[in-house]
């Protein structure tokens, strides 16, 4: 092993998270800080070639490559785990900037209950209400700790929308069920494509209330507080699963990037594959006097490098950094019979479902962007009341029009049709090709004792070591949400004049083929107090203060909201522990 | 009547179409011209009898009838060659390390060993002769293989080769987007999001090539020498 010259801080993964840090500690301190990133580097250029459906959409050149690393699943620990062969169900992205150049950019805050999950249910509804085998818990901090670090978040990356509550004062229009903002959005919603429209008036007309989706793509031209200009978006629907090739989409490439280039102490090395996180044996791990001495990686030409560092930041996405985190050696290990341990603990997923609907005129749906649209959050957690329902929690609705490509939209039919192929189904599908829509729901998934993450027993990377291992499965508190929520969105797709609906089906068990977002939470989860969680509420290691991990991992339940704007505001907040208090004074934070 | 046989070979049988040789060539034939001429098509992966297979398959998945054209005017073969002899064929990006247990529930995807190559190989034995029967004789036998991983493959990259953008080898001369007004990628649509509610809105079709004006590399050609 060849070892390198000591730096102050690396930093595992860049994307939204790794880069933030970067750009902070690169800004506000003298620090030398390495990148490491597995994967290759982006250009804004290579992104107008990138508007290829085949390539980018089904052949996933922006994702992770399981050939090389995959996980393991298994719907509970009674059963063999089984590889995730090719990615379905959730999507990670490698390479600089990471899941954050294919994303869809929608922008939401969690409610503010998402994080104190465990007292509020009780306070509302009492224990007794609490889904068997559950193990939610508090984050720690509250949401309106969080919230000037959401507003820093949201001028990063123009976050585009309209408040809905600005200090407590609820705002028509906006999403009067959000937690209060200090102030307006950045930049005004962006342009309403026809879907939303519809979607618009018909959730307006059962008495929800419709706002424009809050998302990191721009409505006009705008220069961030660090000076980036990025433009406007096209509408040119070449955007989830791609990189934007105007710059409008607000990915780490074109946000974090242009000011990370000026930094000098700052550099960032791709392909280089991270193998462990390299740590002091001889202190004792249990109360935070283990010290981190770097990082062992393989670079791109095979050689394993030794990094030392006096700073470590993981930041690799939500399973990566869990993986690390086993492979390595670091923290306990959670153990589903008796409960012990953390690392693993509080595996969480998004509970995804899409109604598809058939009209009887165009919608022109080749246009779009990202999440374009509107939604509603009548029906989330903290907004409905459940004392008559068959769960708890709840999640959003939405019509989004991203720009529908034809190898995926062309043969969405009626379920009255049954052909699969041949004439009938290709003039079938000719006919209902453009005058297809579709509404999406997202609820939250609640944490449970037996949803956790370890490493399998049998499967291996393409380097001969263990694969991570997830138990997971739907429970009935999210099958029963799902079938709720579905019901609203039909009668919803009915207001907005369907001819057809097809439902989607009931959850069932969790199943890896079909895509429902790249939102994986938990397993290094933050708590206050070290026998519940892996990282305090700054995000630093219990037991290794020189540890830091940003990322979803750390989120002890998903909100329904999608995750980016509250991992980028968490890593804000921890930049600021970093910069005021841990390098005055190193050890633990909390 | 329309022969069934493979008609890339025949430039009489092929309409007018474009076709892309390996070399990225492209030449143009016209049947109504009624040439004698044959092209030489040079397949990466299959033999010619098994493209003549797979473009009568494909034209009964997607038939060219009184709606338009189908899977053999887009070329959808070509397309099916190149993909099965570039890395999507040979499955480098997909996790192959067993144990495999070819029969876990759906909700587990694909966890059989056979590479997108290897089951072509395996499913095309059971598919001999098949460009010589009657319609109704290949439709009965399609429906016999209908639940197979195999017929799933041939349903995908069908599509796939409909409607990729034609520096694929697919969707020649954008026949697939023609037929559902797809405009191909467009550097703009800022004007026109927010207009024609409720209309048909459909800008002149262009490739990604003709957009940028340079040619491009697929996939498929990555390990090419």
């Amino acid at each position: 092993m060849k070892t390198l010259p000591r730096t102050d801080v690396v930093i595992i993964g860049a994307g939204w998270t790794g880069l933030l840090m970067a750009k902070e500690l690169g800004a506000r301190t003298s620090l030398n800080l390495v990148v490491l990133e597995r994967g290759g580097p982006h250009k804004i250029s290579e992104y107008v070639e990138g508007m290829d459906e085949l390539d980018y959409s089904h052949r996933f050149h922006l994702m992770q490559d399981p050939s090389q690393e995959t996980v393991t699943l298994r719907h509970d620990a009674t059963k063999n785990a089984l590889p995730i062969r090719q990615f379905g169900s959730f999507l990670p992205g490698t390479g600089v900037g990471g899941s954050g150049e294919h994303w869809g950019a929608l922008f939401p805050r969690l409610q503010p209950e998402c994080f104190e999950v465990y007292s509020k249910t009780v306070e509302k509804y009492g224990r007794q209400r609490l889904p068997e085998n559950h193990s939610m818990q508090d984050w720690g901090i509250t949401y309106d700790e969080i919230e000037p670090y959401y507003a820093r978040a949201e001028h990063l990356v123009g976050a585009t929308g309209k408040a809905g509550n600005i200090r407590g004062k609820k705002i028509e229009g906006g999403n009067i069920f959000e937690g209060w903002r200090s102030e307006e959005f950045p930049n005004p919603p962006i342009k309403l494509p026809y879907l939303g429209a519809l979607f618009g008036e018909a959730a307006k007309s059962a008495g929800y209330h419709p706002y424009p989706n809050q998302i990191a793509i721009l409505s006009q031209n705008y220069t961030n507080p660090d000076g980036v200009t990025r433009t406007a978006c096209a509408f040119c629907g070449f955007c989830v699963r791609h990189g934007c090739m105007v710059g409008a989409k607000s990915q780490p490439t074109n946000t974090l990037l242009p000011v990370i280039r000026k930094q000098k102490r700052v550099s960032i090395r791709t392909g280089a594959r991270v193998r462990r996180i390299v740590y002091d044996q001889g202190h004792d791990l249990a109360h935070g006097g283990a010290k981190a001495r770097g990082v062992s990686y393989i670079d791109s030409s095979g050689e394993e490098i030794l990094q030392p560092a006096d700073l470590v930041i993981l930041s690799s996405w939500t399973l990566s950094n869990n993986r690390l985190l086993l492979l390595s050696g670091i923290g306990t290990p959670y153990d589903p019979a008796t409960g012990r341990g953390t690392l693993g603990k509080n595996l969480t997923h998004q509970v995804t479902m899409n109604v598809g609907f058939f009209f009887d005129k165009p919608l022109n749906r080749f246009m779009g962007a990202g999440s374009a649209g509107l939604a509603f959050g009548d029906l989330e957690g903290d907004a409905m009341d459940n004392s008559n329902l068959p769960f708890i929690r709840g999640g959003n609705l939405t019509a989004t029009s991203g720009g529908a490509q034809p190898i995926s939209a062309f043969g969405g039919l009626p379920h009255s049709i049954s052909a699969r192929w041949g004439s009938k189904w290709k003039k079938a599908a000719m006919e209902y090709y453009d005058r297809a829509g579709g509404i999406q729901g997202s609820g939250e998934h609640i944490p449970y004792k037996t949803n956790y993450l370890d490493l399998d027993p049998t499967y291996k990377d393409s380097a001969g070591e263990p694969l991570l291992r997830l138990t997971l499965n739907w429970h009935e508190n999210e099958r029963k949400m799902a079938d709720f929520l579905i019901a609203r969105t039909v009668e919803v797709a009915k207001a907005m004049g369907a001819k057809e609906i097809n439902p989607s089906p009931s959850l069932g068990d969790y199943n890896v083929a079909r895509y429902q977002t790249t939102h994986v939470q938990g397993g290094t989860i933050m708590a206050s107090t070290p026998d519940r969680g892996v990282v305090n509420p700054y995000l630093q290691h219990w037991q290794i203060s020189n540890l830091f991990v940003l990322g979803a991992s750390t989120f002890p339940n998903q909100g329904s909201a999608n995750p980016t704007p509250t991992i980028l505001a968490m890593t804000y907040r921890t930049a600021d522990a970093i910069v005021d208090r841990y390098l005055k004074k190193p050890g633990l934070l909390a | 009547m329309r022969r069934r046989q493979f008609l890339i070979l025949s430039a009489s049988s092929i309409g007018g179409v474009l076709v892309y040789s390996l070399d990225r060539r492209v030449s143009r034939v016209f049947a109504q011209e009624k040439s004698t001429q044959t092209l030489q098509i040079p397949l990466r992966f299959f033999t010619e009898e098994e493209a003549l297979i797979v473009a009568a398959v494909a034209s009964r998945i997607f038939p060219t009838d009184d709606a338009g054209p189908g899977a053999k005017e887009a070329g959808v073969v070509i397309f099916v060659d190149r993909q099965l002899a570039g890395p999507y064929g040979r499955d480098r990006h997909r996790y192959t390390q067993g144990p495999f247990d070819e029969n876990a529930a759906p909700e587990f995807g694909y966890q059989g060993k056979a590479t997108p190559a290897d089951t072509y190989r395996e499913g095309l034995k059971g598919l001999q002769g098949f460009d010589r029967l009657s319609p109704e004789d290949q439709d009965k036998k399609l429906e016999s293989i209908e639940r197979s991983h195999f017929f799933a493959l041939l349903r995908q990259n069908t599509i796939e080769g409909m409607f990729c953008d034609p520096l694929h080898g697919g969707n020649v001369d954008m026949v697939g987007w023609q037929l559902i007004g797809f405009p191909g990628p467009r550097m703009s649509n800022f004007d026109d999001i927010d207009k024609h509610y409720g209309e048909a809105f459909r800008p002149k079709i262009a490739s990604l090539e003709q957009i940028i004006g340079r040619k491009i590399r697929g996939s498929e050609d990555e390990e090419m020498k």
